[in-house]
């Protein structure tokens, strides 16, 4: 154990890990992070905590972090690029670290102009790959990216996403690879619909063994309507939602889209968790929170096994 | 090149209003290349500025004159016999002529009409497309001569994000994504294995961030 992390620890153990996430509100309101997170109690091994998702101002990840540490939660903390340079980065993981902070997920961040403020600068001094490295280098060598010693070393759990439907698709697994070795010990996936694709994917995965050094917690999101499949099927970048699926939930009463929804990402936790190499799941139910705990119960999920939180 | 685009006769004409004598000055390198603002782009200004002010009512002089560089002090110095005549200088040349020119003539308001907007190249007649920052440290040889500084909206050195879909960018559906360009060139040049390097992270002190940057020839300098 190089952390203090529930999900590394039960990793170790080879528990198939829960997570969920998140986002925080567009205020100073504390107590709507705290509601969110009471929905998760006792459902997730830990919880992410977006940054700024999809360039719309919101409260900090960090600060939502440390509420939801308060409530019990070991929350993953996102950090994007879009906003800091590497100086704010390396300060921000020594304070995070600080807080008690023990995983961080490492993220290029969507572009800021799909958000409320597309007029703003974007930085993108280093790239998520190489915020990987930071901070490995950070924790492993206790080295600052300016070459000096750091007293105090950031003892954080490193993850990443990846976007197993992203073109050019035959690179993906190589790119992923590339995160492995830049020192990322679990991977969250982008939502999963295409069960068929993720496991071609997962199969050049093992090829490479990448499996094997790394976690792939594989992502779900559930569907709430025939009309959300479809805008994430045509507005969504890098989403692939087969018709044969929104055929599906098109095919059922409007007022029972959800429920379909719900059931259809259960179905896939539990075609999911079969793939070998598959270490958990992700479940981004976005602004729906109160359904993870329906969901993870209906895929045989609960109780979680010791969980913090 | 540098590319550029004319500012609006609008914002233009809000600039001159105060002014009756006007050199307009155009430049015949890269800008009269890119044609927004060379002797052509001169005299069409030259003859919007001078309609515009004859419906209001008012009087205006514009002296068209086109310098074969305004980032070049021999060309700029030729302005300095006829440059008095003039209240103020509107240059149509990118923002290093319009400086250069009002760094040789300090006591003059020199005015762009130009927003100078990148390096780049010509695809084909009337389209132009980026391809350079001036970062200071070129990188062209690891990503199959594709810039993923200038071409990747995040400026990514281990791209693609996960937004690239059917080769394009996710910010703009007209645009390459650059990492797509960068693979498929690779995969072209047998070199895919370059991909599979991690790049480190750049050295941003050789570009802008560094501080505004000068060249040294001293073998060249006369003194």
């Amino acid at each position: 154990m190089k952390t203090n992390s529930n999900i590394e620890r039960l990793l170790e153990q080879g528990a198939f890990v829960v997570t969920s996430e998140c986002g925080p509100p567009r205020g100073a309101d504390p107590e709507v992070v705290r509601k969110k997170g009471n929905l998760l109690k006792g459902v997730v091994d830990a919880v992410n905590v977006t940054d700024n998702q999809t360039s719309v101002v919101r409260m900090s990840s960090l600060s939502s972090c440390i509420i939801l540490k308060e409530l019990g939660f070991d929350p993953i903390w996102q950090m994007v690029c879009r906003d800091r340079n590497r100086i704010a980065i390396q300060s921000d993981i020594l304070g995070a670290a600080a807080l008690g902070i023990n995983n961080i997920l490492c993220l290029s961040g969507d572009h800021q102009s799909f958000g409320d403020n597309p007029k703003a600068k974007n930085v993108y001094d280093i790239d998520s790959i190489q915020l990987i490295s930071t901070v490995k280098q950070l924790r492993d060598e206790g080295k600052f990216l300016g070459g000096e010693e750091v007293k105090g070393k950031p003892a954080l759990f490193i993850g990443a996403a990846e976007n197993p439907f992203a073109d050019p698709f035959e690179i993906r697994a190589i790119r992923l690879g590339k995160k492995v070795n830049a020192g990322c010990e679990f991977i969250q996936t982008q939502c999963i619909y295409n069960v068929e694709k993720f496991a071609k994917w997962m199969e050049m995965v093992r090829e490479r063994g990448i499996h094997e050094r790394c976690a792939i917690l594989a992502g779900v999101t559930p569907l709430k309507s025939a009309g959300m499949a479809r805008y994430m099927k045509t507005s969504v970048p890098g989403m692939d939602v087969p018709d044969s699926l929104i055929d599906r939930i098109k095919g059922v009463p409007k007022e029972m889209q959800a429920e379909e929804g719900i059931k259809i990402c259960v179905e896939m936790i539990q075609q999911l968790k079969e793939i070998p190499g598959v270490r958990g799941v992700h479940i981004m139910a976005i602004e729906w929170e109160e359904k993870v705990p329906e969901i993870a119960k209906a895929a045989g999920l609960l109780p979680r096994p010791q969980a913090q939180a | 090149m540098i590319v550029g685009n004319r500012k609006p006769l609008e914002e233009i004409l809000q600039l001159v209003k105060p002014y009756k004598k006007i050199l307009l000055l155009g430049c015949r390198e890269c800008i009269t290349v890119c044609a927004a603002g060379g002797e052509r782009e001169v005299g069409v200004l030259a003859s919007e500025l001078k309609l515009s002010r004859a419906k209001d009512g008012g009087e205006i002089e514009v002296k068209e004159h086109t310098l074969e560089r305004q980032c070049d002090y021999e060309y700029v110095d030729q302005i300095k016999p006829f440059v008095d005549d003039y209240e103020v200088v509107v240059s149509m040349a990118c923002g290093a002529g319009i400086q250069y020119v009002a760094e040789k003539y300090p006591h003059k308001i020199v005015l762009p009409a130009i927003n100078t907007t990148f390096l780049g190249v010509t695809l084909e007649q009337g389209l132009w497309a980026e391809r350079c920052q001036g970062c200071g440290e070129c990188i062209l040889h690891l990503t199959g001569g594709v810039c993923p500084v200038a071409r990747c909206a995040k400026s990514l050195f281990n791209g693609p994000c996960g937004g690239s879909a059917d080769g394009k960018c996710e910010v703009n559906k007209d645009t390459d994504c650059a990492w797509q360009l960068i693979i498929n060139r690779l995969k072209e040049l047998g070199q895919l294995e370059n991909y599979e390097q991690i790049i480190p992270a750049k050295d941003w002190s050789t570009a802008r961030d560094g501080g505004p940057r000068t060249r040294v020839r001293e073998d060249l300098r006369l003194t």
